[in-house]
């Protein structure tokens, strides 16, 4: 759509997703995101499994030192350290963790239901496909944090609880979404072959409708990870995430607020963490939406 | 005309009614125990616990408290469980506040949103439109506290901006136009804040509508007749583009109100969102089960009226 990026010549017999890829990988600032994304993966992975073996790197996030306390960045504390001698760059490696388990896991909770219910809605249409649309609009009237928070408070903060509750409640873009593709697809020829074949309702849904319908899909989910996040570091920020002394990116500017005027470090990197997090997943996500988008194909 | 607007009202009351439903269940489904001071708190006696069960009818079946609970919202005897006052009257006296708040940011982002989203438009595909697509996403990706707390701590020291409050006090007992240029003062950087995210997310759907109606047909009709691009572009494509203006109103006032919880608190704005928090706080179930279909309503109203409002602008919607 944007870019005109010259295919070869035996583009046409490429497979669609073949296309696609060669379309991604042209779009620098999408390859760019994609590889903040992987970074942060990878420092949050490796910071989780020396974590689980014992071995503190590049710090203990939970160990207090107060003779250390609030030293702004230097060698030792690369991003400095918080009221209790904590080192924030520790700390905020363990909100990577947080932040990204949050978002993958609610989105595919997000996900499940969502393509559950768009598949349902759109596949049987007629009342069935009215009655959950309606509802589907009713949600789509709350606003949404304010219905994650009340939700997160009356079950009791915890990462499962958040995961789940972010889950339940934003899913209705997705069925939409699914929905939409099913009302086109379930008319397309193939589908009418398979059913003129006598196959039954969840082998069409399933074999020859969902599969066609997966890239979409798969946007909406990259583009949901970092609402997740967002919405985790919000929650956090308030007190209702994840508890302390674990460490969350929402919860290291919670803390040190309080401290604003004496320790900038405390409030600027954690909010740039999730600035950076939340971006990358954004551009990726648009990156990969413009590269499955068949309507630039047909220019 | 009249038969959309019928249709249109009968719709809206389907999903009032669903609204209420899921405004009830989100309290009511949700495991924990149903007492603001926790289930197993030995302080609290059983005759206590049975009193609050029969008042807020918590010894009922699941249908018949939806129904008194509902009852009671509309009849205005529901009260808060912590300080016994009708909520409607609490919500009531939030409700000028909100709505200066997300009426303002609302405003805010459908006008930059639509600017940032002609100009990516006019230049798609180039350098600018490139840098103001990331700029549109870093300003989706920012968290409002965060940039909150910044621009405060900024925005005090150099400019004396009013972080707290709605007016300044003593302020009421000015004349008029002195209270409504403080108010303004007052309410101009928690809206702005809260309308960050708003303006990124329409002008990526005004941006997106531009191109596509840049490609019709009409189009290339009056560049053939040989119109300037300005005309072309301005008279022809805007003006058939603009149904994110309407689709925005239901996206973006969701999440405006569901964002000024945070904002709300941060900036002591005495509106909805901080009721709420505070509700939150003091598991105060009645005012919860009000505050969410109060402001889910208030959505509903919100849309309906743009519908209709679109309706009456473009007859093209009346058909559909």
């Amino acid at each position: 759509m944007i870019t005109t990026t010259p295919e070869p010549i035996n583009a046409a017999a490429a497979s669609p997703s073949r296309r696609a890829l060669r379309r991604f990988r042209a779009n620098k600032i999408g390859l760019f995101a994609l590889g903040m994304v992987c970074v942060l993966g990878l420092l949050a992975l490796t910071f989780f499994i020396l974590d689980r073996l014992g071995i503190p790197w590049p710090m203990d996030p939970n160990a207090t030192n107060l003779e250390r306390k609030l030293m702004p960045p230097n060698s030792v504390n690369w991003l400095g350290t918080d009221n209790l001698g904590r080192d924030v760059f520790s700390r905020l490696l363990n909100g990577a963790y947080i932040s990204l388990t949050v978002g993958f896991v609610a989105v595919f909770v997000s996900l499940f239901i969502g393509v559950t219910v768009g598949s349902i809605a759109g596949y049987f249409g007629k009342w069935v496909d009215n009655l959950i649309m309606r509802a589907v609009d009713a949600i789509m009237c709350f606003p949404t944090f304010f219905l994650i928070l009340t939700a997160v408070a009356l079950v009791g903060p915890s990462i499962l609880n958040i995961i789940v509750v972010i889950g339940l409640v934003s899913w209705t873009g997705t069925a939409r979404l699914v929905r939409a593709e099913f009302l086109t697809l379930r008319e397309s020829a193939y589908v009418q072959a398979a059913r003129a074949l006598g196959q039954r309702g969840p082998k069409i849904i399933f074999r020859h409708i969902l599969p066609n319908a997966a890239a979409p899909i798969l946007v909406t989910a990259v583009l949901g990870v970092p609402e997740a996040i967002l919405a985790e570091a919000g929650l956090s920020f308030l007190g209702f995430g994840v508890q302390p002394p674990q460490a969350t990116w929402g919860n290291i500017i919670a803390d040190g607020k309080t401290y604003i005027l004496d320790a900038w470090w405390l409030i600027l990197f954690p909010g740039l963490a999730i600035l950076l997090a939340a971006l990358s997943f954004y551009l990726t996500g648009d990156a990969l939406r413009q590269a499955v988008e068949t309507r630039s194909e047909r220019q | 005309m009249t038969a959309f607007i019928i249709r249109r009202l009968l719709i809206s009351v389907v999903l009032l009614f669903f609204i209420s439903l899921i405004s009830f269940f989100i309290i009511t489904l949700t495991p924990g125990s149903p007492y603001p001071w926790g289930e197993l708190n030995p302080k609290v006696s059983e005759d206590v616990k049975r009193i609050f069960r029969e008042k807020f009818h918590l010894d009922r079946p699941l249908h018949e408290q939806y129904g008194f609970i509902m009852r009671d919202l509309f009849t205005g005897e529901l009260r808060s469980i912590k300080d016994e006052r009708p909520v409607l009257q609490k919500i009531a006296e939030r409700l000028p506040a909100t709505l200066v708040l997300n009426l303002g940011a609302l405003a805010l982002s459908l006008s930059f949103g639509l600017m940032l989203g002609i100009y990516g438009a006019r230049y798609a595909g180039r350098p600018p439109d490139v840098i103001t697509s990331i700029l549109a996403f870093v300003f989706i990706a920012l968290p409002g506290f965060w940039v909150s707390y910044l621009l405060a701590i900024g925005l005090v020291s150099y400019a004396a901006v009013p972080i707290l409050g709605t007016h300044t006090i003593g302020v009421t007992f000015g004349n008029g136009l002195e209270v409504f240029l403080d108010r303004w003062w007052h309410v101009m950087l928690p809206a702005s804040i809260l309308a960050i995210g708003g303006i990124a997310v329409q002008s990526r759907f005004i941006r997106a509508s531009m191109i596509e109606t840049l490609r019709e047909d009409y189009i290339r009709t009056a560049r053939a007749k040989g119109l300037d691009e300005n005309a072309v572009f301005y008279r022809h494509a805007l003006r058939n583009s603009i149904r994110p203006l309407i689709t925005g109103i239901g996206m973006l006032l969701p999440a405006l109100i569901g964002g000024a919880v945070i904002i709300e608190n941060i900036f002591a704005y005495p509106g909805m969102g901080r009721l709420g928090y505070e509700a939150v706080l003091e598991r105060d179930y009645p005012t919860l089960v009000a505050l969410n279909f109060v402001t889910a309503a208030l959505v509903l109203v919100g849309n309906l009226l743009a519908d209709v409002l679109y309706a009456v602008v473009d007859p093209r919607v009346r058909l559909e």
